[in-house]
């Protein structure tokens, strides 16, 4: 692994001496060479699943700490508080449509990740994969909204399992950036 | 485009904490409006299945007119967090910090210390691209089959977040049909980033995280 490693930064700096990228020119190339990269740099904001942080934690201090915390520390910490805020928001949570109870659901999200499998379809949910990735077209907030007030079958509360809202209001490319041109 | 802002704000302020906003949008106080706020994260398999594309938004709610004049901040590394071991605990990092006109990359490499605190592993650079411009064709660049991209995009999320307050504040019961996409018309500052899978490691599976990381 480590000389992988290592033969894989020798080819990346004999390429980024020998290559021009298509947007630069050798002069740009040269001062990369001069840019300051230097210094220490502390985490302000932590992101993965959607709207995790703004569902489960309470505005002001609380946000910014969570923020500032990292996931291996993050389920230790913030189980119990999400699943007291699971309970406020649906008092009558049992289990969801994955079969989780409170504690167990709050666990996995308590620990701010984006499950991604490397060998297969990558989405937040599609009806048969589950928490592979997240694709640009996911309806995210309607598998929370589901799995927070659905119940176990998916069918409780149904006024607040969907926003209504099925996708972006602009088509998203097929190659990269994959992202739509801004408004 | 402020105002809205603050009213949006004050508002928020006032149902409490339990508001939901956007998906990681007007976070919390201290990144709130700043360029190390990120909004939301994308990881999702590319065109070429052999590929992984890592997004990272920032900067939420921008409207068309506010847009040419967001910025990335040269003190603000937008750092993607990969764990291939399944302990949650970064081992290989991408990082992407703005020097003049252009986005530079580093990595995926193993970060000098996980957690918190980092340093830009400069030994690893695997790339550049300018940052495209407000208005004008997007750039992209491409080097060891990695993929770059910086610039403003359509925001990619999309959420009835007027109902969902609403619905929380207790005027309303449930969501509307059809729903009000609150992020329509607005915009973000991505960072994408395409990787060859094999660059990751041999795991099947990763855990995935975003952090912005402000120079101290």
């Amino acid at each position: 692994m480590k000389s992988n490693t290592f033969k894989m930064m020798t080819i990346a700096l004999l390429v980024a001496v020998v290559s021009v990228n298509c947007d630069n020119n050798d002069d740009t190339n040269n001062n990369q060479v001069a840019l300051d990269f230097s210094g220490t740099f502390v985490q302000q904001d932590q992101m993965a699943r959607p709207a995790i942080n703004t569902v489960f934690i309470a505005s002001g201090q609380p946000k910014d700490d969570f923020n500032a915390a990292i996931p291996s520390a993050m389920g230790a910490k913030y189980q119990s508080v999400f699943q007291s805020r699971l309970m406020a928001l649906n008092p009558n949570f049992t289990t969801n449509a994955l079969g989780q109870t409170a504690a167990q659901f709050t666990g996995l999200l308590a620990t701010d990740v984006i499950n991604v499998s490397k060998t297969g379809t990558t989405t937040f949910f599609d009806g048969t994969n589950v928490l592979t990735g997240r694709a640009l077209a996911d309806d995210v907030i309607d598998v929370e909204l589901l799995l927070i007030f659905g119940g176990s079958t998916g069918a409780s509360n149904p006024g607040l399992t969907s926003d209504n809202v099925n996708a972006n209001d602009k088509a998203f490319g097929n190659s990269f950036p994959y992202l739509a041109t801004a408004w | 485009m402020k105002k809205t802002k603050m009213i949006l704000g004050l508002s928020l302020v006032a149902v409490s904490g339990l508001i939901l906003v956007a998906a990681d949008h007007i976070d919390a106080p201290a990144v709130t409006g700043n360029a190390a706020d990120i909004t939301d994260v994308y990881t999702f398999q590319g065109q070429d299945t052999n590929n992984l594309v890592f997004a990272v938004n920032t900067q939420g709610l921008l409207s068309p007119n506010a847009t040419a004049a967001a910025v990335f901040n040269e003190n603000v590394m937008i750092e993607i967090n990969i764990d291939n071991t399944g302990d949650n605990v970064e081992d290989l990092v991408i990082q992407a910090v703005k020097r003049d006109d252009k986005m530079y990359f580093f990595g995926p490499v193993a970060p000098g210390t996980t957690g918190i605190s980092s340093t830009i592993k400069t030994a690893a650079a695997s790339g550049s691209v300018t940052i495209s411009s407000y208005g004008a064709s997007g750039l992209t660049a491409e080097k060891n089959g990695m993929k770059f991209f910086a610039g403003p995009r359509d925001d990619p999320f999309f959420f009835d977040l007027g109902q969902f307050k609403a619905i929380l504040g207790g005027t309303a019961s449930g969501f509307n049909n059809p729903g009000v996409d609150t992020f329509a018309g607005t915009n973000v500052l991505s960072v994408v980033v395409e990787v060859p899978k094999a660059m990751l490691g041999n795991s099947s599976t990763l855990n995935v995280w975003a952090e912005t990381k402000k120079k101290q």
